[in-house]
């Protein structure tokens, strides 16, 4: 089963991370993904909600500045998984949750799985 | 467990929204500080043990809230009891506090704290002291190390500041339209000297970081008023300058020039994003001075060598920004890419007129050097390296116009 780990945080608080903080938290998830290479499909970090367009899909659609939802903690990454089941999906969050504490992971099944190897 | 990094950076992320919401309660600067210091004391035991709030902001309004209160109540045991407006909104505490920080409170709160910060009556540097202090959370050791003053110097400046701005009337209702336009447009000046601060200095490891800062609270201010393409424009510029750091210096730590830069140096993160930023703010198609200077700074980010650099839209850019902001030292800039258009006799009628008004400016008499130089014009060009030489402000200024110099006569 195809999971989406979708990672959210207080933005305003990881992006007051100093080079090293960042740098090491980074380093420690590359270790974790490195750790479950076979399941690991892509990851992706996203840059801050400030850098965000939405597109209203009305009628006449129209562009707004700034993310969908305004939360107080934000989506900031999400990583796809190939895992049996929930529990091992679970698993897989606890790891990283490991190397980066703090905000939440949103564990989603995946419907539709397209990937695209023109995006590199 | 809790991850102690994440605490610290939760308590940063959060502070500028609950010293402004302790501000809006308690109206006195101290107080709110207090309060919220207490707050983060409490916060650093029970958090690693409780694990952390879901909204920590809230969570620290609410404790800084209340140890405020007991102290309060404790010093009315032997003074008398303070005014009711000192403690106007607190009939409301039972509203949910997490609630109410979604609302334009918030958002007006922390525009409140920055907006203090920039008073008028405050001169520049004390303005960022006091953003530095109160907004950021840094220490009085730390700001004064990075206006390399003593710490007593400093301490004295804020509480001069803080004083001032006690004696100022600070409206605390809603701002209208209008006044919160006025009050962004101050706060983003504010910011963008924050940033000077540190991008002069350059890798200076102890005023560099105030580029970080800065980047931190555009971003802040991005947030809150995400459809502003002045506030966009103002964090893409920053980005986009501040990207180029790990390239402007070599290892004695002398200035390479953009053109010599090793472009693979550029940090792409914040290139990506102040690139995505300038993006949205042009979409607007309500240009302005920040806007002008990011799109400049852009076109330089776009090309991948520096003999791919879009010199005309540079020209087209700078031209634009001379008409909305006219000044000399636009006019100078402008010289240089038309320099690369058209050659530097074009570059050198364009400043000449300039010489009066920037006769104490270094970077007039480098640039006017360097077209005479290209001209071949070479004891002219000396002259002008020699007044730059005894104009520049650090070693680093004068060895550059001393490699120029080195440059004439070889070719003499």
């Amino acid at each position: 089963m195809l999971y989406a780990i979708l990672c959210y945080n207080d933005e305003d608080a990881v992006w007051s991370w100093t080079k090293e903080e960042d740098d090491a938290v980074m380093g420690r998830l590359a270790v974790v993904r490195e750790r479950l290479a076979p399941i690991m499909g892509p990851s992706a970090r996203l840059l801050p909600t400030t850098a965000a367009t939405t597109l209203r899909k009305s009628p006449e659609p129209i562009v707004i500045d700034g993310p969908y939802a305004e939360t107080k903690e934000q989506l900031l990454g999400f990583y796809v998984i190939d895992v049996e089941n929930l529990d091992a999906a679970l698993d897989v969050a606890r790891q990283l949750t490991a190397a980066n504490p703090g905000g939440a992971y949103e564990i989603r099944p995946i419907a539709l799985y397209q990937p695209d190897k023109r995006v590199s | 467990m809790t991850d102690m990094g994440w605490i610290n950076g939760a308590i940063t992320g959060a502070r500028p929204a609950a010293v402004g919401a302790l501000l809006r309660y308690f109206r006195d600067l101290d107080t709110a500080e207090e309060a919220f210091q207490e707050a983060a004391l409490r916060a650093l035991k029970s958090w690693p043990v409780n694990g952390p709030p879901r909204d920590p902001a809230a969570w620290l309004i609410l404790v800084g809230r209340n140890a405020a209160l007991d102290g309060l109540r404790v010093r009315a045991k032997h003074t008398a009891l303070p005014p009711d407006e000192v403690l106007s909104d607190l009939d409301d505490a039972e509203m949910p506090l997490a609630e109410r920080l979604d609302g334009s409170h918030y958002r007006d709160d922390v525009l409140r704290l920055l907006f203090i910060c920039c008073h008028p009556d405050l001169p520049a540097t004390q303005q960022i002291a006091l953003a530095l202090r109160i907004v950021s959370g840094l220490s009085v050791p730390q700001i004064a190390r990075a206006f390399l003053v003593g710490e007593a110097a400093m301490e004295q400046r804020i509480t001069r500041a803080k004083a001032r701005i006690a004696k100022a009337d600070v409206p605390f209702e809603a701002p209208g339209a209008v006044e919160r336009a006025e009050r962004v447009g101050a706060v983003a000046s504010m910011i963008y000297l924050l940033f000077n601060e540190g991008y002069s200095a350059g890798g200076d490891v102890v005023r560099g970081p105030l580029c970080d800062e800065a980047i931190r609270l555009a971003r802040l201010l991005l947030r809150l008023f995400h459809t502003e393409p002045e506030i966009m424009g103002l964090t893409a510029l920053m980005l986009l300058q501040h990207a180029r750091l790990a390239a402007r210096f070599d290892a004695a730590g002398e200035a390479i020039l953009l053109e010599d830069q090793d472009r693979t140096l550029w940090n792409s993160r914040l290139l990506a994003e102040g690139l995505a930023l300038i993006d949205k703010a042009i979409r607007h198609n309500v240009p302005g001075p920040y806007q002008l200077q990011a799109a400049i700074a852009a076109t330089h980010s776009r090309a991948v060598r520096a003999e791919d650099t879009d010199w005309a839209g540079i020209d087209a850019l700078y031209a634009a920004l001379e008409r909305m902001q006219p000044s000399p030292l636009v006019t100078l800039n402008r010289a240089v890419a038309t320099a690369k258009l058209h050659g530097p006799e074009a570059a050198l009628s364009m400043i000449t007129p300039l010489e009066e008004r920037l006769s104490g400016y270094y970077y007039y008499f480098g640039a006017r050097g360097a077209f005479l130089a290209q001209l071949g014009r070479l004891a002219e060009a000396r002259a002008a390296f020699d007044r730059a030489i005894a104009l520049a402000d650090t070693p680093a200024q004068a060895a550059q116009i001393r490699r120029h110099l080195d440059g004439l006569m070889r070719t003499a």
